[in-house]
Parts: C-alpha cells; structure tokens; sequence
C-alpha cells in the first residue's frame, strides 16, 4: 500500500509534470534543431516566436470567446491554434525576408546571424508586449481535470490523491501527434527529404536540384509551427507571461544541445531528459521517502536544490555535455 | 569567416570630433533648455550621462570580446551582478555576529565545493571513467550542503530584519571595484574555459547560462546580499548632498553660481562621480588603446578574421579567446561595481537581460565594433536616446494617433508606448548591422 501511494505521489508531483514540460520542451527544441540544421546557427528569437504566436493564440481565442464559439471540454485556444500558426509563420517569413536573406546570401558568419536574431527577439519581444502586455495571462478553458484528486482517492482508496490536468493530457497528446507527423514529414515526403538532404550537405543538395529558398521557407514555417505549438501548450499548461517565454530559451537550447544541433530525434530525447532531470532535483523527496522507507528520518525536505535554481539544471547539463560529449547524444552537427 | 573588418577607405579624420560634439550638444540641451523635448535640469543631464558612462564601460568590455576577437557573450548581466557582489562584500560594514554565527564555516564549505570540483577534474584526468567522476561529483555535493547548508542558515538568522547577510570587511568602495573586475574574471574564466574552442554559438548559449544563473543566486542566496531584500548604503567615494547642504561654505559658493544649495549640492555629488567615472574610463581606453596596438593587439585581430590562418601561425587561438574573453568580462565586472557604488544600491530584482545585456549589444554595434571610442559613442548616445525614450515615445505616439478616435485601441497604444523602446532598439540593432555593420566609427 505504502508502494502504492509513494507511486502515486511521484506520477502526480514528477512525472506527469515533467513529462508535459518535456513534451513542450521538446517541441521548442525540435524548432531550434531544424533551424539549426537549415541555416546553421543558433535563433535566440525562437523563446520570443513562441510568446509572440502564443499572444496571437490568445487574442484570437478571445475572439472566439466573445463570439460564444467554444470547444466543448477542451480549450478553445485549440481552435485558435491554426490561425495563431498562419499568422506567425508570416511574420517569421517576413523577419527571412528582410534580415536573415540578406546575410545567407552574404554567407555571413554564423555569429552575424546569431547577433541578427538578437534583433529580432527585440522586435518580437517588443511587439508581443505591445500586443498583449506584460502581465501574467490565463486563457485555458473548458474542464480542467481528467481524473481529480477526490475522484482518485474515492475510486483508489489511496491516502494520496492523482491529478490529471486537462492541459497535460493535451499536451502530450498534441505533442506526439505533431512529433509523428514531423517524422513522417521528414521520412516520408519529398520535400522533407530535400529538407535532410540539405540540412546534411548543402552544395551536393543543391547540385541535384533542391531548391535552396523553397527549404529555407519550409523551415521557417515548420519552425514557427513548433514554436507556436510549443508556446500555446506551455501557456494553457502555466500560464502566459512573455518574460518566462525568454528564460524557457536556455532550457530549450540545453535540450537541443543535448541531443546534438540538427537532429530532430535528439531534440526531443533532449526536451525530455531536461525536464525529467529539471523536475526531480527541485522536488522535495521528503513525502515520497516517507513512504518507501518509513525508518528514515532526514533533516530537511530532501530537495537537491530550491525551485528557484531550476535553470541551473539545465546548465550543468549544457555543461556536461559541452564538456564531455560537444556534439551531443545523437551526434548532431561536427562542432 | 575571412573576412577583413578594417575599412579600406579610411573615414574622415574629423568624425568622431564632430559626433561627440553632438553628443555634448544634447547633454547641454539637456540641461539647459526646458520644452517638451528637454527637461532642462542638470541634475536629469548629469544622471543620464553617469550612467551612461558606466554603459561605456560595459561596452568597452563586451567590444574588447567582439570587437578584438569575435566573441559573442550574452552574459552581460551575469557579469554585471557578479561586479555587483563587490562592493557589498568588500565595502560594506561588518555585520556583527554574522561572521561568528557562520564565517568560517561558511568559507571552509566554499573551499571544500572548490576542492570537490578539482577532485573531480584529477579523477577524470587519471581515470578516464565517468561514473567515478559522477561519484565524486555526488558526493561532493552532499558534503558541501552538509557543511553550507547550517552556516547559511547560522548567518541569515543573525537579525534577519536589519542584515542577515554575512556584511563586508569595510574597506574603501573603490578598492571594491577592482575586486568586482577580479570576481567577473573568475566567472568568466570558468565558462570560457568549458565553452570556448567550440562552436562559436556555444559560448552564447553558455553565457545565456550563466548570466542568469548569477542573477538567480543574487537574488535567492541572502547571506550573500540579502537577496530580493536588497543592500541599500552602499558606502560612497564621494560627499553626501545633507553634508553640503550643510555646509556654509558650500551654500555660499552655490549662491555665487545662481543655484539653490539642494539643486548645486545634486549637481556636485554627480559632477564627482562624473570624474571618478571619466578617469576609469580613460585608463581602461588608453589600456585597451594600447593593447590593440601592440602585437598582442595585431594577433588577437588577425585571430578574429582568419582563425585557421592564424592557428596555422602557430597562434594558440583558445588560449588567446580565453584571455581576452577574461579581460573583457572583469572591465564588465569593473562597470557592474560602478553602477551599485552609483546607485547605493543592490537591487538583483532590476537586473534585466534586456535591459543589461542586449542593450550594450546595441551600444557596442551601433558605435562600430572593434573601436574604442566607438563604444564609448555609442553607449552614451543609445543611453541618452533610451533615457529620452520614455519622454519622447508617448509624445510621438500621442502625436501620431492624434487623428484617431478616442477608444480602447488609442488608449492602448497610449498605454503601450513604453514597450515600443524595444521594438525600436531591436530595429536600430537590425538597421546597423545590415546598412552600417562598422558602425558610427568604423575600426581604424
């Protein structure tokens, strides 16, 4: 019984958790990785796409709300979502058009387009705050709870209770889905084979025939896709603030990293592994030890380290795999 | 990446001349004329620019990391607070019974967090085995918490309502500055250590990292500053305004220039800071100036813009962005010192990537990459302009929707208007690097 409930605890405070997190994080980080491996360098603006497409998502989801429009149980900013995606690939080809174009042609170091992201994170940054404000927005609707902590307890007869959140369930679904066809897409089409095929080796790509600005399009389209996925999914599951949408930008380069730039598979194996380590050191273990070994009387909560440092996490992994292993899990791009 | 960043026709000898007097212009029209554009108070005129001088410091550091050798560190804030950490450690007071409650300890867990790490380093080095390393690593950490945890606990319980930090050794705020320099050096060398010789993009992404990691301590560790609680009375290097205006001699002399003893005492303390902060800054330029001329300075420039030719020279090109990602990162540690001396104040809350670190960018870009004086131009003007913003942008936006109806979209683009300084800086960002990527004063 004590097994049990020390089960129940850690799926409802660490894994559910940290596997809606993962799943966000690995949709974030699989953007990264593919811009990454089209254009070859890093965009410090994919954090801000994702606020921005997110503050589209909701304007437009509070349109649909002020015109009665709803979607049953689930959240409304799920029909919200395609327009939230149309418009922000338009705006992320409009940024390739006026800044990134110009220095591809150029073949500019990777460094000058790194710095141009930059600029255009200020933009975005800038512009998400213009639309929507800096405040802390909710905008799930619809049921909250799948299975709630009395029904469980009512149903289990367990002294601890399960939560599942509508918003988790959602996410993971949503994001196993867009994974899937994002393989499929890859592994499948023509297009996404071109995409590989430039992404490995871009003078024999375009030697046969691939048209370079047709891949470059397509990225950024997938990419904003992602991101505005990534960041419609985190919101409903947290809550909207476009700052947190800045400092999400180190956990999903971590998880990129991870699992080697460029390689999709990696990303989100990355995503996960991130989340999962981010979760479990900032828990207090305390309840859970409790259970298992009763005998065991620690001092304090048995939390590695406080909440607030979560970002570390990340960054001792980033480090360790800078360190140990630089092209990440799944052998990325050379360094 | 072979590309020569010198400009081939040499520019006028008389620009910079000409845009620092403009520069001067609008401090004097900042100071002088009150309208609608203009504050017209000198006190205003002289705050804008101290703090943009510290802005100048900054960006002659992050423009000795980009402008000598093409590093990209998206850690200025980092550095910055870790500058920030000196004046409270080295200048401050004694807090009393903080040191008894938990000093020693608290130094000896430190050591033994240095020691495990160097521990690990011996493991790998003669062992090769990565679960040996992790082991140390695992146990180092619980023997570290097991003596920091209790020392940290003794000295935040030591009157938690007044201080609760572990206070300064009260020495002169201005020895404190050249410690900040030394702490964002030693950040600094720990991340460049791990992040450089890699992919260029690492070591952005890695000083991401670590900038916010430092802002996290500085606001979760209170023994260290007191966290979110903040360290007011910061000692000062130069008088107090209640002092002068205390003082008869000096309300005489303010008398004798036409200004109240409150405004000339204002006036006073920000003129002394002002000249403290000029003669770093000519120090730190004429260093710098110097440095790049020499053939330390021709290296690090031929590393910049052809790293295989040069590596083939011979050139340890780690070894060189190591160091000058190190010297770069203390004037930056040097800056975040200055600005809480100016300040008297250690606020961890304020410290904003956007504000702090992709602000300098902006500063070090638009005054030309790789030229001193340069950044020193462009980080006093985008600080004016960014000061003046918050004046300027309602009024044009007051202006431009001025045909509008009055409504909820006019109210909130009203509302809004300070957001719009982003858009704009990131635009200015955008606009020079691609028309202008030499900037106001392009590398000589």
């Amino acid at each position: 019984m004590d097994i049990l409930n020390a089960l129940v605890v850690f799926l409802n405070f660490v894994f559910i958790p940290a596997a809606a997190y993962g799943a966000q994080l690995a949709l974030g980080a699989l953007g990264v990785t593919l811009i990454y491996g089209i254009l070859r360098f890093s965009n410090f603006a994919h954090g801000d796409t994702m606020a921005f497409g997110t503050a589209l998502v909701i304007l437009v989801t509070w349109g649909l709300q002020a015109l009665g429009v709803g979607f049953g149980p689930l959240p409304t900013a799920l029909i919200a979502l395609p327009i939230g995606i149309a418009l922000t690939s338009l705006m992320v080809l409009g940024t390739d058009r006026v800044v990134y174009r110009f220095y591809r042609r150029q073949k500019a170091a990777p460094i000058i387009l790194v710095m141009a992201s930059v600029g255009v994170m200020f933009v975005m940054n800038g512009l998400t705050r213009l639309v929507i404000g800096v405040d802390e927005i909710r905008f799930d609707d619809g049921e909250r709870f799948i299975v709630t902590v009395r029904d469980f307890k009512a149903m289990t007869g367990l002294d601890e209770g399960l939560a599942l959140r509508s918003t988790q369930a959602l996410t993971l679904v949503v994001a196993f889905a867009v994974m899937i066809a994002l393989f499929w897409f890859l592994n499948r089409t023509k297009s996404g084979k071109a995409m590989r095929a430039y992404s490995d080796n871009e003078d024999l790509a375009l030697l046969s025939g691939i048209d370079p600005e047709r891949v470059v399009r397509q990225v950024w389209i997938i990419a904003a896709a992602l991101a505005t996925i990534a960041g419609t999914l985190y919101g409903l599951d947290k809550s909207f603030k476009a700052f947190n949408y800045f400092q999400i930008l180190l956990p999903i380069f971590a998880a990129a990293i991870v699992g080697g730039l460029g390689s999709p598979l990696g990303a989100i194996a990355g995503g996960f592994l991130v989340a999962f380590s981010e979760v479990a050191i900032t828990y207090p273990w305390l309840k859970i030890a409790g259970y298992v070994a009763p005998w065991y009387e620690p001092g304090g909560l048995m939390q590695l380290l406080g909440t607030e440092y979560k970002f570390a996490v990340s960054f001792v992994i980033l480090i360790v795999v800078l360190l140990f292993r630089p092209t990440g899990l799944f052998r990325g791009k050379s360094v | 990446m072979a590309s020569n960043r010198q400009s081939t026709a040499s520019a006028s000898p008389w620009r910079a001349p000409v845009l620092f007097g403009i520069l001067a212009i609008l401090f004097v029209l900042e100071g002088t004329v009150r309208n609608d554009l203009f504050s017209g108070s000198w006190n205003t005129s002289l705050a804008i620019l101290n703090m943009g001088l510290i802005s100048a410091i900054t960006a002659l550091g992050v423009n000795m990391q980009w402008g000598y050798a093409g590093l990209f560190n998206v850690g200025v804030v980092g550095f910055l607070a870790m500058g920030a950490l000196a004046p409270v450690l080295v200048s401050l007071p004694p807090v009393e019974g903080a040191w008894q409650a938990g000093g020693p300890r608290l130094i000896l867990s430190l050591l033994a967090g240095l020691g495990v790490l160097a521990l690990a380093r011996l493991v790998w080095g003669r062992t090769r085995k990565g679960w040996a390393v992790a082991l140390v690593l695992l146990a180092g950490f619980f023997l570290f918490r097991s003596l920091f945890d209790p020392a940290v606990l003794a000295i935040e319980g030591n009157n938690p309502a007044r201080h609760g930090n572990i206070g300064g050794l009260g020495l002169p705020v201005l020895l404190s500055w050249l410690v900040g320099g030394v702490f964002a050096a030693a950040a600094a060398w720990a991340i460049g250590k791990v992040a450089l010789g890699l992919r260029s993009d690492y070591l952005a992404i890695a000083t991401l990292g670590i900038g916010e990691i430092i802002v996290a301590v500085m606001k979760n560790e209170d023994w260290l500053a007191r966290g979110v609680k903040n360290i007011t009375a910061i000692p000062r290097p130069v008088a107090y305004e209640v002092d002068l205006q205390q003082n008869p001699d000096f309300v005489a002399f303010a008398q004798g220039w036409g200004f109240s003893a409150t405004e000339a005492s204002g006036i006073w303390v920000k003129l002394s800071y002002m000249s403290l902060f000029l003669v770093v800054l000519l120090v730190l330029i004429l260093l710098a100036e110097l440095a790049l001329k020499s053939p330390w300075g021709r290296m690090m420039r031929a590393i910049r813009d052809n790293e295989t030719a040069a590596r083939a020279m011979g050139k340890n090109v780690t070894r060189r962005h190591l160091q000058v990602f190190v010297l770069g990162s203390a004037v930056i540690g040097i800056a975040g010192a200055m600005m809480v001396t100016l300040d008297g104040l250690v606020a961890p809350t304020g410290y904003n990537p956007l504000r702090y670190t992709f602000l300098i960018w902006v500063m070090v870009i638009v005054g030309g990459s790789g030229n001193n004086w340069g950044a020193v131009l462009g980080s006093v003007l985008i600080w004016f302009l960014w000061i003046k913003a918050e004046v300027w942008g309602p009024a044009a936006i007051a202006a431009l929707t001025g045909p509008l109806s009055d409504g909820p979209l006019k109210e909130h683009l009203l509302d809004s208007s300070p957001h719009m300084r982003f858009i704009a800086m990131g635009a200015v960002l955008l606009a020079v690097l691609r028309f202008a990527p030499r900037g106001l004063l392009p590398e000589k």
